[in-house]
């Protein structure tokens, strides 16, 4: 029987082991990626070695002069902006009627809205491509590769995931804090905007901000109802590998601009992006 | 009590969005799945097919082969997944220092963009190019290749998987290791329990309504793989890695069957609904017994 401190210690090198030996498998793929993207053709040539003290600007700076490219950035920046900004708008109003109102059924409402979010993209695919190109036509517009109808369908998981993260939220302001300012002669409106909103603020920005990733993150639905108006950087970096084959410095130079937002809200706001992600499993 | 036209209001514009994106594909889907549709066959438009397109799916060996293949990575993961998780949360629930560096190194892999998160991995295991086969050849002697053996390609889909997801589980439990009462516990140290007996009749206990959640979660996306599978491996070698999502995907479109896909989409969307509630009830029951 080891005696009490030497068992401490001896867990605590264990932890450190297990956690050292994590960190190197999380981030080795993502250091190769980056080593990748700094190497010319020529110096990719000279096999896999791990170390890199040059910087291949060139990777970066075609892809990105490429107007296509650019395009696709601003493509991803405008649908995932807006598709945040929405379902904030939306989630919000949708959840405080949840919250607030006695509606008929709205146990079975919320529980519908979130199965929308457990659905397998790759089902939906089919039926929204017929409806965007043939069903919903109007003359020669349809929804077909524009933005808006991307916006709509990030919608589909990105709304329920909000409306759920902000009912424990909103569920937990006092409901006669609206009720007075109601009694005192405050619209609906004013309340959520003035009461609500500022209390609800930082859920609100969690779940805007992870919206936003999603949103930028998606690839399927962009794959399949865009072809040249809309398409998104995520696509950008799928046709990378498939049309340039085997350019492995540009197409990691895009896959690092791709992850780059995704890492930077991490690193800002690291700790509540952890509790917004996995607030859907915990209702503390 | 408040004016329900007003609640009603405010929930009408989520409502209507979710209907447009969400029922009206699904009714959709229904609806062509009972339709001869080609759009490059000698008849042009929709034939009433009645059953016909279920009729053939049920023997489509290729269809059936990518359901077994997804239910087979979908155990796979998930049983490692909740496995590592569980123990890694284990050592991050404890304050130790540097605890929120290996946290956020951690979590890197759940906000990188799967189609991203398949690209990574395809630069570091292609053969002939990335370091993982160069240095498996060149230290161990092992042929590594995932663009040759069915095997490698699925095992390292497996793992990235893992790479990417197990944070999730990780965190989850984190969260809920950290919100568990104090008291029973401080009372069961005083009892004189050991850990074993700590773990096996509190914790475990205490804790299965969030593992229900985290394996829940996990299972239905699990399902719905696609990105990251179609940019490591594009379904092969062969179709040994086609799970069911990419099959959707890779067959209905360029062959413009659309009656037929939509019949494979919405069998698909059955078997995972059906999937997910046995699987559900059967967690909840197990967790039950294990709570009393």
């Amino acid at each position: 029987m080891a005696s009490r401190p030497l068992r401490k210690t001896l867990g605590g090198v264990v932890t450190y082991l297990v956690w050292i030996f994590m960190s190197v498998f999380t981030l080795l793929p993502i250091y190769w990626m980056f080593v990748v993207s700094a190497r010319s053709r020529v110096e990719l040539f000279g096999g896999p070695n791990l170390i890199q003290t040059t910087f291949f600007a060139e990777n970066y700076l075609k892809p990105l002069s490429n107007p296509a490219y650019r395009g696709y950035l601003v493509n991803s920046l405008i649908i995932a902006t807006s598709n945040a900004v929405l379902v904030m708008i939306l989630a919000i109003m949708a959840t405080y009627a949840l919250s607030r109102y006695r509606l008929k059924g709205d146990a079975n409402i919320f529980f519908w809205t979130i199965t929308n979010r457990m659905a397998p993209p790759a089902v939906f695919l089919l039926p929204l491509f017929l409806l965007y190109t043939r069903v919903i036509k109007i003359g020669e517009w349809s929804l077909f590769d524009t933005h808006i109808g991307i916006i709509l369908i990030y919608c589909v998981f990105n709304l329920p995931f909000a409306i759920w993260l902000l009912k424990g939220t909103i569920d937990g302001i006092p409901a006669e804090l609206d009720e007075a300012a109601l009694v005192d002669g405050a619209n609906t409106l004013t309340v959520i905007v003035r009461i609500i909103v500022p209390l609800a603020a930082p859920t609100i920005a969690i779940s805007g901000i992870l919206s936003w990733i999603f949103a930028w993150n998606e690839y399927l639905f962009a794959a399949t109802l865009t072809s040249v108006n809309a398409r998104t950087i995520t696509t950008g970096l799928a046709e990378f590998v498939t049309v340039t084959g085997t350019n492995w410095g540009e197409m990691a130079a895009m896959a690092v601009v791709a992850i780059l937002p995704g890492l930077l809200f991490l690193s800002l706001v690291q700790r509540y992006i952890v509790t917004g992600l996995t607030f859907g499993a915990v209702k503390e | 009590m408040r004016a329900t036209r007003v609640g009603w209001g405010l929930l009408a514009p989520t409502l209507i969005i979710l209907g447009f994106v969400g029922v009206v594909p699904f009714l959709y889907v229904v609806y062509v799945g009972f339709f001869d549709w080609d759009i490059f066959a000698a008849k042009v438009g929709m034939v009433f097919a009645g059953v016909n397109n279920y009729r053939r799916l049920v023997f489509d060996s290729e269809y059936l082969a990518a359901l077994g293949r997804t239910l087979q990575f979908m155990i796979w993961v998930v049983a490692s997944e909740l496995l590592l998780g569980f123990g890694l949360a284990q050592l991050l629930a404890k304050n130790f220092w540097g605890r929120s560096v290996f946290r956020t190194i951690h979590a890197l892999p759940l906000v990188v963009a799967p189609i991203a998160v398949g690209a990574t991995w395809r630069l570091f295991t292609i053969p002939g190019f990335g370091p993982l086969p160069y240095y498996l050849d060149k230290w161990f002697g092992i042929e590594y290749s995932i663009s040759r053996y069915a095997s490698h390609a699925f095992t390292t889909i497996v793992l990235m998987d893992i790479w990417h997801w197990t944070p999730f589980v990780t965190l989850t439990l984190v969260a809920g290791l950290t919100a568990l009462p104090r008291e029973p516990f401080e009372q069961a140290l005083v009892d004189g329990a050991n850990r074993w007996q700590v773990f096996r009749y509190l914790t475990l206990p205490l804790l299965t309504p969030v593992l229900v959640t985290t394996t829940f979660i996990r299972i239905m996306d699990a399902l719905r793989v696609v990105d990251e599978v179609w940019m490591l491996t594009g379904g092969g070698p062969g179709t040994s890695t086609r799970f069911v999502g990419l099959h959707i995907w890779l067959v209905v479109f360029p062959k413009t069957a659309y009656g037929y896909g939509a019949a494979m989409s919405l069998l698909t969307l059955y078997f995972t609904i059906v999937l997910s509630w046995l699987l559900f009830i059967a967690i909840t029951q197990s967790g039950k017994q294990t709570a009393s």
